[in-house]
């Protein structure tokens, strides 16, 4: 089974790396920042699987994209691979100070305090002076260890890179769900005392797993910020977050996949709906998510998991 | 014979209720227990109190010459001391293998959380010792199932399987026949015994039916109103004319110590 | 001394504002377990509501007091109607799911109705400042003080004590505290919870839109502004303890003289303050001030 899904997972990656060369640039650059939110949407995969939404996973994704734009401005470091590594660092830190509080609630509690922490940062951001207030600042062109492309090339380096990360976290993130820490998820939902008698402490897998979250929602704030070129406090915004929660609940958290192919889905709606419907883009986001919640509880990804005949295990 | 638990005036206010007061008593080690009591005259108190659910008032707790008193649950089964409950505890999404996998994991791995994010939950380790677990309480047939489907008895077996599962050598077990039926109570309690004896696990557990009691407890203790008012070999604890009165029920109530209950 | 006194005064009348921006969203959760994000668009529809009921108003030369009684009038008006549509068209439908996932419903509610507000009142922003000029300023000492922002705290007060006295004397009230204690054994014992709940949410919208149709004179009513309200209405709630109305007053007057404290001495901390002091007392009283876990039962 692991073996296959692997497989599976090798060769979308492959078939997606070709694709960029056959693609009109816009579209290139749409996926790359759709594969960049997966990342951050991955993260709450891993929560979600425990039961937990998290309303403020917007945090992490800001922390990687602001140190992307601070090491450029500040220390002089534009090589793409030594931001991403600075970047999921530090959001893993900032992950895993935060957890000490956070990984003591559950349900609404955790939602909202989450909430709560990423407009901390949004209200520190706003009143920096130095770090250009609400309107933010722009991102230095990244390099590529001494590879410092332009234009369309840069496009796609940042396109590779972005799925390179991807592919990697996915298989990390699936790896993990096979651990015992991993595979605990789904039981911390349905019975956190027996976890407790059984030896181990429910509130370190949770922590834990909002390091993992931070970790890839970092990189996937870092990513973003390359390929965006600009940062603002609105990448810690409550509704930054929200987007991400919408995703989650519309691709489901049976898979690592659902998060790739419904950030993908999610862009390229948004896409055509703000062409074409300005001004009722959150109207259509409220309507669907009213009407997945009513009538795929699960999720997308869950119909699917039940054409396979898997049982559901996704929402909480 | 050396205690395995010993406890000493043990109490638990809740405000002004008492829960459980005046608790003092020693097991042996490998003795199965049988408590008894009308419904909250404090058995899961106890229970509750000896594996760090809720911390005592006053009181101690040792188990094999360590204090344990007021140490968290998961401490508590780090010792040795493991529970069942009287609502079966498992994980319903998962399957029954995968339900004494994850107890297995946990019971035999680290205790850091960290270190059980680079074990694979179905190891050769934890699945062997599974199976095994599933064996020795005939739930091998319900092995793939959801535990979400399962029938009652199963779930209870289910449950304590997971609690033994870790090797502990004092269990407690809180109503292990609730919820099932008269017919199938002596079986269910057959399988659970025959496999806790075959681990010399010493056994402490909570039940209404007297026929079961004395058919598998060595020994008694009687609760009623928060402490212990009877403690003696079966036959002996069942006679007692106070636990004819309140617990078995085989007496009625005089009306002036009705009066002063 | 000034600054003292200039604190107290700032932090009174935020508090008052967070206050009634936070009552609403407290008794909601309290009684139905909802976590309602749709509260920031009943601040917002209170706002527009009332801005568009001072434009009705003013121009006519008619008693300025009578005014504002009007545009907090029209705004509860608003907030009955969608608190009776939102309740009974949708809520009824989520009862018995997760608390998150209602939280998501109305999250969902929330932005479909961020876009109504755009097809009703289109991209400007609105004004109602009228009452706040009529009612004039009052100078203290040195400093300025407005009326209006007096007659907030005095509104909030006057709220806050009724909302005490409805629970404690009122059928309604104490019927709210039962089940806000037990709802189980509120149903058992033949309370209507279907009732208690839809009037719980209509009287909680009409809060929300009374908050924003007092607020209304003092900012400039634009898109948007609801979103900002419901976290600090959270965080207020947070603080006090989700549920308690005692708990939204003390909430709101921490954070309101905390944010005053912060703008006076340390503006750069403004935003930032209010999370803060959030984080603090829910690092030592993780369910606020006045609410407590409890531990299940097994």
């Amino acid at each position: 089974m692991s073996a296959r899904t692997n497989l599976a997972g090798a060769s979308a990656f492959v078939v997606l790396a070709a694709a960029a060369l056959a693609a009109p640039a816009w579209f290139v650059s749409l996926a790359t920042i759709a594969f960049a939110n997966a990342l951050v949407v991955l993260g709450l995969i891993v929560l979600w699987r425990a039961g937990l939404v998290p309303f403020g996973q917007a945090l992490y994704y800001c922390v990687g994209a602001y140190t992307v734009a601070l090491l450029a401005r500040w220390v002089g470091i534009t090589d793409a691979f030594v931001m991403l590594a600075v970047s999921g660092l530090i959001a893993g830190l900032v992950a895993y100070v935060v957890g000490f509080l956070l990984a003591r609630y559950r349900e609404i509690f955790f939602a909202m305090l989450s909430l709560a922490l990423s407009m901390i940062l949004y209200g520190v951001l706003v009143k920096t002076e130095t770090l250009g207030s609400t309107d933010g600042f722009g991102v230095a062109t990244p390099t590529f260890a001494g590879y410092a492309p332009h234009r369309e090339a840069l496009g796609l380096a940042l396109y590779w890179l972005v799925l390179a990360v991807g592919a990697l976290c996915a298989f990390a993130v699936s790896t993990y769900f096979r651990t015992t820490a991993g595979a605990l998820a789904i039981p911390i939902r349905d019975n956190e005392i027996r976890i407790e008698f059984l030896g181990l402490s429910v509130n370190d897998l949770i922590h834990l797993k909002l390091v993992i979250a931070g970790v890839v929602g970092g990189l996937g704030g870092a990513l973003a910020a390359m390929s965006i070129g600009h940062v603002d406090p609105n990448m810690s915004y409550w509704t930054t977050s929200g987007g991400f929660v919408f995703v989650t609940i519309l691709a489901g958290a049976s898979s690592v996949a659902a998060a790739f192919v419904g950030s993908l889905v999610f862009e390229i709606v948004r896409t055509v709906a703000v062409d074409l419907l300005p001004g009722f883009w959150q109207m259509i986001l409220g309507s669907v998510l009213l009407l997945t919640i009513l009538f795929l509880p699960e999720g997308l990804g869950s119909v699917f998991a039940r054409l396979r005949g898997a049982p559901d295990r996704g929402a909480p | 014979m050396t205690a395995i638990l010993s406890v000493r005036k043990l109490e638990k206010t809740f405000g002004s209720v008492v829960a459980a007061r005046d608790i003092s008593l020693d097991i042996p080690a490998q003795q199965t227990v049988g408590i008894i009591g009308a419904n909250g005259a404090g058995k899961t108190t106890f229970i509750n109190m000896i594996t760090g659910y809720l911390r005592p008032s006053l009181g101690t707790i040792w188990f094999e010459d360590r204090d344990i008193t007021g140490r968290s649950s998961r401490q508590i089964t780090r010792l040795g001391i493991s529970r069942s409950f009287q609502v079966a505890q498992i994980f319903s999404s998962l399957t029954v293998m995968e339900n004494i996998c994850a107890a297995a994991a946990i019971a035999r791995g680290p205790r850091g959380a960290l270190a059980h994010a680079w074990r694979p939950l179905l190891s050769a380790d934890t699945v062997g010792e599974a199976r095994a677990a599933a064996e020795l309480f005939q739930i091998g047939a319900y092995r793939d199932i959801r535990a979400a489907t399962l029938p009652q008895g199963v779930r209870k077996l289910l449950d304590i399987a997971m609690a033994v599962v870790g090797w502990p050598r004092l269990l407690l077990l809180d109503e292990p026949t609730s919820g099932i039926s008269i017919e199938e109570k002596f079986s269910l309690m057959d399988v659970v015994m025959t496999a806790l004896k075959s681990r010399n696990i010493t056994v402490l557990f909570v039940e209404h039916d007297m026929e079961i009691v004395s058919r598998f407890a060595d020994r008694v203790l009687a609760f009623y109103d928060g402490t212990v008012i009877a403690d003696g070999a079966p036959a002996q604890a069942l006679a007692d004319t106070r636990v004819r009165t309140f617990i078995s029920g085989t007496r009625t109530v005089p009306e002036a110590v009705a009066g002063a209950g | 001394m000034l600054t003292a006194f200039a604190i107290v005064a700032d932090g009174l009348v935020y508090a008052a504002y967070l206050f009634l921006v936070a009552v609403g969203l407290t008794l909601i959760f309290g009684v139905m377990k909802i976590l309602n994000v749709t509260h920031g668009s009943f601040y917002a529809f209170g706002a527009y509501g009332a801005a568009t009921a001072a434009g009705i108003y003013f121009d006519r030369s008619l008693p300025d007091a009578l005014g504002f009684l009007f545009m907090i009038l029209f705004a509860m008006g608003i907030g009955l109607i969608l608190g009776l549509i939102l309740e009974r068209g949708i809520l009824r439908l989520v009862y018995g799911k997760d608390e998150v996932v209602i939280v998501l419903v109305t999250y969902a509610v929330f932005l479909i109705l961020e876009d109504v507000i755009t097809l009703i009142w289109g991209p400007r922003s609105y004004g109602a400042y009228q009452p706040m000029v009529a009612a004039g300023s009052i100078d203290v000492g040195r400093l300025t003080l407005s009326n209006y922002d007096i007659g907030l705290v005095i509104i909030a007060a006057a709220l806050a004590l009724a909302t005490f006295l409805a629970l404690k004397r009122t059928r309604f009230g104490r019927l709210l505290t039962v089940v806000i204690y037990d709802r189980e054994t509120a149903a058992a014992f033949g309370v209507n919870v279907t009732l208690v709940y839809t009037v719980t949410f209509v009287i909680g919208a009409m809060l929300g839109t009374l908050g924003g149709a007092v607020m209304a004179p003092k900012i400039s009513v634009t898109l948007g502004i609801g979103v900002e309200v419901i976290v600090l209405a959270f965080a207020v709630v947070a603080i006090g303890g989700m549920g308690s109305i005692e708990g939204a007053l003390v909430g709101a007057l921490i954070v309101g003289l905390a944010r005053a404290a912060a703008v006076h001495l340390m503006p750069q901390i403004e935003l930032f303050i209010i999370y803060g002091v959030m984080a603090l007392v829910l690092a030592f009283r993780p369910f606020g001030l006045f609410t407590r876990a409890e531990p299940r039962k097994i």
